[in-house]
């Protein structure tokens, strides 16, 4: 879908919109730009997977998020917390393996959580967090507390049985629960064609009967439109729906992974024509946004992030006796 | 001038590949499956080359989906091939545990001994460096526990060969337990010729010693080798027992090593409760009980999930310093 069909619609949002979305999606960039150079100067290890390239879909969604929603997703969650409003220098100091951090420090990259903003992790297994999130939705429905649960997964994940096992309950059951599908077309170096039977991952809930729709998750009005319906969809009571967002991930499937299976011709031409935060630019100018105003946009974004690697540095490591804590309640 | 010859090495990811490739040429019916193991040539790159020489009919990326390809693999077995089912880690094997013991394990004496399952389900097991909880767990005990399976957890790029090919030739479900830190080592390389194999079921003594015996397996058999190195300087006399094997237990050696030393510490990265040291102790302390001039000791990762911040990791996993402490507090020397 188009960004131009919006211009008059009911759906269209204010420049201010588009300058907050702008804001976060940076946000996002700059944190996970900060983050793998962390990683290289051994500040975090084992696994970390950079969601750059993919921020309009975490964003977009997040439009339709309202107070009691919940949020769940894989280890891929760096994007999804920034958006949650999770504080930058707390995800950090948790990349850090440090105190500060939202587990502290006990969970790293791919394991933080935050009650507070109903962001339940944060999976490290592919597709586990799908049967969770259609449970947080069975939670909003017996608790009629008008809420649903945005349960993301990637286009690997999307194989996963237990996906099928979840939609089948969430379709009988009616429950209030939005899978979003990042079909960033590689589950880590193979490519969709090579590990999914039907590569329209819209259908994936078509054996239950669920809709679905495809977005290109590259464009913020895009995905910020297709949210605002399917999220309406799905609060209504009519049980759950997948959107399938088409993006793409910049880096390699986790920082230790060169990407040798894909050319870097493929890489450059998303990166100058598709890339999600240009998309959203020029989107903004189109609209008479001002330039000088993004450029301070950015100038912030940057300090905030700074604040936050600063933190994420000189937070603790948690002290010796955590080990033997949070084991049982 | 005489030129000493250094002894030829290999890392234990080479020896694993070539176990499989030189399994693959003898037998049409092996093949290999598993995420990333083709165009990827394995997560840790263990199936290099297999690709290309054994094409995509037999060297199969899977989508990941655990818990199905497991049981592709188990009914590929029933109908008369030999597959390698490679986890990318087996942390991921939970997701298709239930293929592995009720269906692979359990059918051959359900079936009133008709249904072989040769198959092998392979890949890293404990823990790796900093990835969290998820990703870092011994599941040695918990496969070990079930009739049915052979488990077998290799160390050096020797057992790693040698019992990979066993495992392959085995008529049984085999989980072969590897360690993703020990992929890169180097070590003596195996015997050449293809029909090098070790039998599964027998320990080796890494080193000889005869004031008390350690007993472990994988990547613990090379923290034992420096805590005995460390303990010579003390005087004390370590023997070192490579398992190899985790079902079927090689008893014999173990046994045979306490009645000489009378002291017996078990190491395994694994957790305490209900772990292989268990075994171990309950086996000697039933077997071997007048032997024993102290109590089994165990030493094992701490009773929690593996924490993710560094200084934490480093108190969670036992290296070979708590190793030093075990020995000398079994030999009331501390
Ligand atoms: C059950 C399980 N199997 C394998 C893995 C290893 N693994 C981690 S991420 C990944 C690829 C997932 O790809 P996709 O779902 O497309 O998500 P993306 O990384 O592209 O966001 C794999 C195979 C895992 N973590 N869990
Ligand atoms: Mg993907």
């Amino acid at each position: 879908m188009s960004s131009k069909n919006l211009k008059n619609s009911p759906l269209s949002p204010s420049l201010e919109n588009l300058y907050k979305a702008y804001e976060s999606m940076y946000l996002i960039r700059r944190f996970e730009e900060k983050a793998g150079q962390l990683y290289g100067m051994g500040f975090i290890a084992g696994f970390c997977h950079l969601y750059i390239g993919q921020e309009a879909v975490v964003i977009g969604l997040q439009q339709a998020v309202t107070t009691n929603d919940s949020i769940i997703t894989s280890y891929r969650d760096h994007g999804h917390m920034l958006a949650c409003d999770m504080s930058p220098g707390g995800v950090m100091a948790e990349l850090t393996g440090r105190s500060g951090g939202y587990s502290k420090g006990k969970g790293g990259s791919m394991h933080m959580f935050s009650r507070e903003k109903k962001f339940y992790g944060g999976h490290g297994i592919v597709g586990a967090q799908v049967p969770i999130g259609t449970g947080l939705a069975l939670a909003h429905q017996y608790k009629n507390d008008n809420g649903i649960c945005f349960t993301y997964m990637g286009d690997g994940g999307s194989n996963q049985g237990q996906m099928f096992e979840a939609f089948n309950m969430a379709a009988l059951w009616k429950l209030p629960v939005l899978y979003i599908i990042e079909n960033n077309l590689y589950a880590m170096g193979t490519s969709l064609d090579r590990h999914a039977a039907v590569t329209d991952l819209s259908t994936r809930g078509s054996a239950q009967g669920i809709p679905g729709k495809s977005v290109d998750g590259m464009d913020y009005l895009a995905m910020r439109e297709a949210a605002l319906e399917a999220a309406s969809y799905v609060r209504s009571g009519k049980g759950p729906f997948v959107l399938e967002a088409k993006t793409y991930r910049y880096r390699g499937h986790s920082m230790s992974d060169p990407a040798k299976y894909r050319s870097k011709e493929e890489v450059e031409d998303i990166k100058s024509h598709h890339d999600p935060l240009s998309i959203l630019e020029a989107e903004i100018l189109r609209q008479g946004g001002d330039k000088d105003h993004l450029e301070s946009i950015t100038k912030d974004v940057k300090k905030k992030i700074d604040a936050a690697v600063e933190f994420a540095k000189e937070s603790p490591e948690p002290s010796e006796s955590e080990l033997f804590t949070d084991i049982l309640v | 001038m005489t030129v000493e010859k250094m002894p030829e090495t290999i890392t234990v990811r080479e020896a694993l590949r070539d176990a499989m490739a030189e399994e693959m040429r003898q037998n049409p019916n092996v093949f290999l499956m598993g995420e990333e193991v083709a165009e990827y040539q394995g997560a840790y790159k263990v199936s290099q080359g297999l690709l290309e020489e054994f094409g995509s009919k037999r060297v199969i990326d899977t989508p990941i989906t655990e818990a199905g390809f497991a049981g592709v693999g188990v009914g590929a077995a029933f109908g008369g091939l030999s597959p390698i089912v490679e986890f990318m880690t087996f942390n991921f094997s939970m997701q298709a545990i239930d293929q592995i013991i009720n269906s692979a394990a359990k059918t051959l004496y359900m079936s009133g001994g008709q249904m072989g399952c040769p198959i092998v389900f392979r890949g890293p097991n404990g823990s790796a460096a900093r990835v969290g909880a998820q990703h870092s767990q011994c599941f040695a005990s918990w496969y070990a526990h079930c009739p049915g399976l052979k488990v077998v957890s290799p160390y050096n790029a020797i057992d790693a060969k040698g019992l990979l090919k066993a495992a392959i030739r085995d008529p049984n479900p085999v989980v072969f337990l590897e360690n993703e830190l020990l992929y890169g080592q180097r070590f003596e390389a195996p015997p050449s010729g293809s029909d090098f194999i070790l039998p599964i079921g027998k320990a080796h003594i890494e080193r000889p010693g005869k004031d008390v015996t350690l007993v472990g397996f994988s990547i613990m058999v090379g923290y034992a080798l420096e805590a005995a190195e460390e303990l010579a300087k003390e005087g004390i006399d370590v023997e070192v027992i490579n398992l190899r094997s985790l079902r079927p237990l090689d008893l014999e050696t173990i046994f045979e090593s306490v009645r000489k030393t009378n002291h017996c510490v078990t190491l395994e990265e694994g957790f305490p409760y209900a772990g292989i040291g268990s075994e171990l102790s309950a086996q000697i302390m039933e077997h071997m009980f007048d032997f024993l001039d102290a109590p089994v000791l165990r030493v094992t990762a701490k009773d929690v999930p593996l924490p993710y911040a560094a200084n934490l990791e480093r108190l969670a996993i036992p290296r070979s310093p708590e190793i030093v402490q075990a020995v000398k507090n079994v030999l009331y020397n501390a």
